[in-house]
């Protein structure tokens, strides 16, 4: 097990020491506080009536009994609803031709997927609230349903929004180079027809928000279980009409998010509303039902692909058409385009590739809104590319494990430039390829799979090497109109006590923000870390700043931090060498006291600094000021994104008569730059590669040919569970950033990134004996039986 | 996700049940564990007016060996039964088959008796009973029944329970000397529904297979018996096992439907895996658990 | 509107009375009439494992009970096994493997291992995850969670040792 080095600790070295994180030990009692768990006076709740069909028109609605309902405070139609807040569309300029429609928080007119929200009911418990949402009659006409992807773009479709003309949201070509030589000249052609099922983030704590707002005063406080209080507050502000610096939003401890929770919603927006026209607390607490329905989905990619290699196993070219369903809307404010836009951009990224091409096809469906889930877009890049290795490699009889070292961006080839056009500054394939095959013991498992064979047990071995985008740069969604903070800052404090006091802009879902935020500052300021307190996930209290995703949070608000550390640790040398008569370049904070850079002789505790500069600054030259508080923002420069590499591995058996996988082992590789804390580290890619088994095994949101949602609960929604799931080895490779002064990158996505690749490889070697394959995720016992010839 | 409204009554007789079940009609709902039933009843899938909770009935708990065999109380829980030496000696299967529903938190709560009248199914119980040639015992204001297992399940949901009667007992007959037995399911996760399940009894005389009751679950409507597959077991030697006719005759008598994850043809080859499988287990002499 | 009732029952080690509606599930009563919110509710039916909770001394969900039927039960939280060495061992070692993220699933998670350490004081591995297999954990991986009931155990086992094995028999 990981534990801290002493020594280094008392060092003050925090940074890259495995510590606990403090905000653990209050969850692990039972301390956590979610927005639920908040007690608000006078509070309502609101439910929320649903569409029973996937695309139908709304006749008529009948609201009176319910109206009529003791314990029923309000109830809002779409029509209404309307008047309350102003309409969004997902849509940004960096995606040029990108389309969507208007949206309201209710349908008004048209409900254009099975759940959507169509009548706020609010009552004065929840309760109350859904029994007036059942005494409400809607009459419905049903229309023609767009439910797979395929259908979407084929003539006689309508379009789901006849203002659009048809239902194609984007479209968008990238590559370089000459595919079609490359394809005449190649020695194997592994073609494929890869599909990825819907699935969906599934936090345990589900959205969740409380409105409140007063009247009196226009302000709005709002309790949400958000990633980024900032987008929401400017959403809030802009869409209800209020000044910005009225809206403020809390984000209390956070049950999970994954990229879930920073979308806009529509009952988000309508209890907001319903505050404003109540004058009242609203709460939302979208049940699990309600959740499957209206949570944002992820994936649905039907991928045709091919890779041309060379007799001898070199990749010279990838052509891949990627078509995605996104739901009826692209999703505000981020859209919908960003998942398919990474997938087709990512495809092929680990490898020297000298001729690529990719279409992507975004369409509009009758389903759930699709958007941005953990590893956006990664999972599909990375299957893909590593299923049409693997393919190839087996037509040409060559090892997966040596076809990767041969095509892999070697260490001479950096910066490189992917044909896509990403610029990686640095990466370590060859290291972490080579220390999987140790850390796995890769001969010795080949052998045993090749004895167990004999015995008629079919294990399978899968490799994925991957690439993550991880701290997004300066032009990122704010280029394309968003208003979505690409820095982020700190302020730190030192208060009267010696304590440090830090505020930082980025968020806090359980990754342990706050630890790593803490680490870093005590390790430049020179104190303690149990002296460091951090405060994240109120817009009233923080630095602005766009706060947690896409892998940003270390690698962006931790050289905020280690720039305010090292700012606010001058500022307390310059007060300490007035106090001490020194010269401040003298001095040095270490330990939590003052001392002497050269000896480090104890001069002054911090706590005798905040005695004389809070309490006695009489004592101190009548023209100087002592600085206890330091402000500093960052913003990643240099390169769009800081990619990150690795390679997972997984080893499984698949029983040939059932279809059942049982998973025996997996391992990760992966090199996020300069380690902050593996403890840390290690449990997020675990967690994320769990993510990964879960989409490549279990989960998948089915829908019915009529566009029903067919899986509403998690019995019928398989999530990954301890049973099922194995151990999961790690190593690190560190290849720090040299953009930043943290070294850090980020590691996020990783873990989902590539596990479901690396499952698919391994079914596929497992299944290699029965010239059988399988390439339509999740990989259902159903779906192997059938690549067998079973069913 | 919030119940409808409803009143709530801890019985205290079969008289005081009766009534109010008569009163109520439809509306009224018995509850034991609830674990199938409170689910239900969030969702507003299940919205009685009334629901009839019966801890308090007296001598719905107990487990006990009598004349006719093993007793167990409707209201005895899956964890007491899992914990039960009684049970564990003379009703193997059970013991066997209980670490195979949901989780241990449910198997707190969950009640024999609460499960054989929710007739799920899916669900493993039914599938033991049918094994093992079990007698339940309903009751309700007007007397009492005792209704073999195989005519109990009648359908998704559906049981041979009346209005105002609810199962107060199970009898597990007891077992013959030569009785081998077995359960098993086809299950992506541990404690899902199956996908499909089956529940063996197999009796022997020496070497001979003289009666087989094998039960299949989560294949169709309810749990079901494989009587010609049994038939064509019967008679067979040990060592000279030919499953091939059993496997036929149990393709033949046993249409499984689709369920979420699965079609109707995965299912049937499922349950043909399954029940070879399973007779390998039992009929190879070896590891086999006997009671 | 709901009429409430009392329920009498022990909770946490103490008898109390409040007043519910019927449909008031224990979760619900639990954290809104009693404010007892380390018990969360993540599904409401069954399935998710983070409402599980001890009825009468064994873990059940509290989501699939109204709290009308906890009447004359003892009904014990996370909240109520402060000084309980199993439940405290299990949380330091959660606490320091890092054994929870975002900690909504972990009230749940330390519940079903309190009770699997109970019965079975040196689980394997595979035990240990077969045990906690009807408790979703979204952020984790599973791996630490196993790790830090197993440390548990591990520490627990090594200060029960008597210190004169009695002799087999």
């Amino acid at each position: 097990m990981l534990k801290p080095d002493p020594a280094k600790q008392r060092d003050g070295a925090y940074v890259g020491q495995p510590v606990p994180r403090e905000n653990a030990r209050r969850l692990s009692q039972g301390r956590g506080r979610y927005v639920d768990d908040i007690a608000f006076r006078n509070l309502a709740h609101v439910a929320f009536v649903r569409s029973p069909h996937a695309h139908a028109r709304i006749l008529s609605i009948d609201t009176s009994a319910a109206q009529a309902l003791p314990g029923v405070v309000d109830v809002v139609t779409g029509e209404e609803m309307k008047g309350l807040c102003t309409p969004w569309v997902g849509v940004l300029a960096h995606f040029p031709g990108l389309k969507s429609a208007e949206q309201y928080p209710l349908a008004v007119d048209v409900a254009r997927w099975h759940g959507e929200p169509v009548v706020a009911v609010v009552g004065e418990s929840r309760a109350l609230a859904e029994d007036g949402a059942d005494l409400i009659e809607v009459e419905w006409e049903e229309l023609p349903a767009v439910v797979d992807a395929e259908a979407a773009l084929a003539g006689d479709v309508p379009a789901i929004h006849p203002e659009l003309g048809d239902n194609r949201a984007f479209r968008l070509e990238v590559g370089q180079g000459d595919t079609a030589s490359a394809f005449a000249e190649a020695a194997v052609i592994a073609e494929e027809e890869f599909r990825f099922g819907r699935h969906t983030g599934l936090t345990l704590e589900p959205r969740s928000i409380v409105a409140d707002f007063d009247p009196s005063l226009r302000q709005m406080t709002v309790h949400h279980s958000t990633q980024t209080p900032f987008q929401m507050q400017d959403v809030l502000a802009r869409h209800f009409g209020l000044e910005e610096g009225n809206v403020r939003v809390i984000a209390p401890d956070v049950g999970g998010s994954f990229g879930l929770k920073l979308h806009v919603y529509g009952e988000e927006m309508a209890a907001c509303a319903l505050s404003i026209r109540l004058g009242r607390p609203v709460k939302f607490i979208a049940d699990r039902l309600e959740a499957f329905q209206t949570d944002i989905h992820a994936r649905d990619h039907l991928v045709k692909a091919r890779m041309a290699l060379s007799r001898d196993g070199e990749i010279l070219a990838m052509e891949v058409d990627d078509l995605t369903g996104i739901g009826p809307y692209s999703v505000y404010p981020r859209t919908s385009a960003v998942e398919g836009n990474q997938a087709i951009r990512l495809m092929g990224g680990p490898y020297r590739m000298p001729n690529y091409r990719g279409e992507l096809n975004i369409v509009f469906q009758n389903k759930t809104p699709m958007c941005q889930y953990r590893a956006v877009g990664h999972p599909i890049a990375c299957a893909v590319t590593e299923g049409l290795l693997d393919k190839g490699a087996r037509a040409l009889k060559l090892d997966p494990l040596a076809v990767r070292q041969r095509n892999v961006v070697t260490a001479d080839m950096y910066p490189h430039t992917s044909p896509t056009g990403y610029v990686f500054e640095r990466l370590s394939h060859e290291e972490c390829i080579a220390s999987l095959a140790s850390l796995m013991d890769y001969e010795r498992l080949r052998r045993e799979q090749a004895e167990a064979r004999q015995r008629g047990v079919y294990r399978g071995i899968g490799l994925a090497t991957f690439i993550e985008i991880t701290n997004p740069g300066p032009a990122f969604y704010g280029v394309g109109g968003a208003r979505i903070s690409a820095q982020d800052g700190c302020v730190m404090k030192m208060e009267p006590s010696g304590d440090i006091r830090v505020m930082v802009s980025v968020t806090e879902q359980g990754q342990g923000t706050e630890t790593i935020m803490a680490q870093v500052a005590a390790t430049h300021l020179g104190v303690p870390l149990e002296r460091v307190s951090v405060y994240t996930g109120d817009t009233q209290t923080s630095p602005y700043g766009g706060a947690t995703w896409a892998s940003r949070g270390a690698g962006i608000g931790g050289p905020a931090v280690m720039k305010t550390a090292l700012a606010l640790k001058a500022n307390l040398l310059e007060t300490a060498a007035v106090i001490l008569q020194a010269e401040a370049g003298d001095l040095d904070i270490r330990g939590g006291a003052v001392v002497n850079r050269k000896d480090g002789t104890q001069r002054m505790e911090l706590a005798e600094l905040g005695r004389i500069a809070y309490f006695r600054p009489d004592t101190l030259p009548a023209d100087f000021h002592p600085e206890m508080t330091a402000a500093r923002h960052y913003v990643p420069q240099g390169y769009p994104f800081a990619f990150t590499n690795g390679i997972q591995a997984s080893h499984l058996e698949v029983d040939v008569e059932t279809g059942l996988v049982r998973l025996l082992d997996h391992w990760v590789v992966e090199d996020c730059g300069k380690v902050i804390n593996p403890l840390l580290v290690e449990e997020q890619i675990r967690g994320g590669v769990v993510q990964g088994l879960g989409g490549a095994l279990f989960e998948e949101c089915l829908y019915s040919p009529e566009g029903q949602l067919l899986c509403g609960t998690m019995a019928d929604y398989l999530t990954p569970m301890a049973g099922e799931m194995p151990d999961i080895h790690m190593a690190h490779v560190e290849t720090p950033t040299l953009t930043s002064p943290l070294g850090a990158k980020g590691v996020g996505e990783a873990g989902t990134a590539a596990a479901p690749a690396a499952v698919m490889n391994a079914i596929n070697d497992a299944l290699s004996p029965f010239s059988a394959e399988v390439t339509q995720m999740p990989f259902t016992p159903e779906r192997i039986l059938t690549a067998l010839g079973k069913v | 996700m919030k119940a409808a409204p409803f009143d709530y009554v801890r019985v205290s007789s079969l008289d005081e049940l009766g009534e109010l079940a008569a009163a109520y009609g439809d509306d009224a709902q018995v509850i034991a564990g609830g674990q199938s039933l409170v689910p239900a009843m969030a969702m507003r899938m299940a919205r009685p007016k009334l629901l009839l909770d019966l801890c308090d009935l007296p001598g719905l708990a107990d487990i006990r060996l009598t004349p006719d065999g093993l007793e167990i109380g409707a209201m005895v829980r899956y964890f007491e039964l899992a914990g039960s030496p009684l049970v564990a000696t003379h009703a193997p299967l059970v013991s066997t088959a209980v670490p195979l529903i949901a989780h241990e938190a449910i198997r707190s709560r969950g009640t024999l008796g609460g499960n054989l009248a929710h007739a799920d199914p899916a669900s493993e119980m039914p599938a033991v009973m049918l094994a093992l040639g079990a007698v339940i015992t309903v009751a309700g204001s007007t007397g009492a029944r005792r209704i073999p297992a195989a005519e109990f399940f009648i359908g998704t949901y559906e049981t041979a329970l009346r209005a105002g009667e609810i199962i107060t007992a199970i009898t597990l007959p007891v077992a013959l000397a030569g009785r081998r037995v077995a359960i098993d399911e086809v299950v992506r996760r541990s404690g899902d529904y199956a996908a499909v399940g089956a529940a063996f009894a197999i009796d022997l005389e020496g070497e001979t297979v003289t009666g087989a009751r094998l039960a299949f679950f989560a294949v169709c409507d309810r749990a079901v018996l494989a009587h010609k597959a049994a038939a064509a077991l019967c008679g067979q030697r040990l060592g000279e096992i030919d499953p091939a006719p059993v496997l036929a005759a149990l393709a033949q008598e046993i249409a499984p439907v689709a369920d979420l994850h699965n079609r109707a043809e995965t299912k049937r080859h499922l349950m043909k895996v399954l029940a070879g499988r399973l007779l390998q287990r039992l009929l190879s002499g070896e590891k086999s658990t006997h009671g | 509107m709901d009429s409430l009732f009392p329920v009498t029952l022990t909770l946490n080690g103490v008898i109390a009375t409040h007043e519910v509606s019927q449909r008031t599930t224990l979760a619900d009563f639990l954290r809104q009439t009693v404010g007892l919110t380390a018990t969360h509710v993540g599904c409401e039916h069954g399935v998710c494992g983070a409402c599980t909770v001890f009825v009468d001394g064994r873990i059940a969900r509290a989501c699939l009970m109204f709290a009308i039927q906890a009447e004359g039960r003892d009904i014990r939280t996370l909240e109520g096994f402060a000084g309980d060495r199993r439940m405290e061992v299990l949380q330091r070692h959660f606490h320091e493997r890092n054994a929870l993220q975002c900690g909504f699933c972990t009230s749940g998670m330390l519940a079903t291992a309190h009770q699997l350490l109970e019965g079975s004081p040196d689980p394997s591995r595979e035990e240990v995850r077969e045990s906690l297999s009807g408790n979703f954990c979204r952020c984790t991986g599973y791996h630490a969670i196993v790790d830090a009931t197993l440390d548990a155990a591990a520490e627990l086992n090594a200060a029960t040792v008597a210190p004169e094995a009695e002799p087999a028999c």
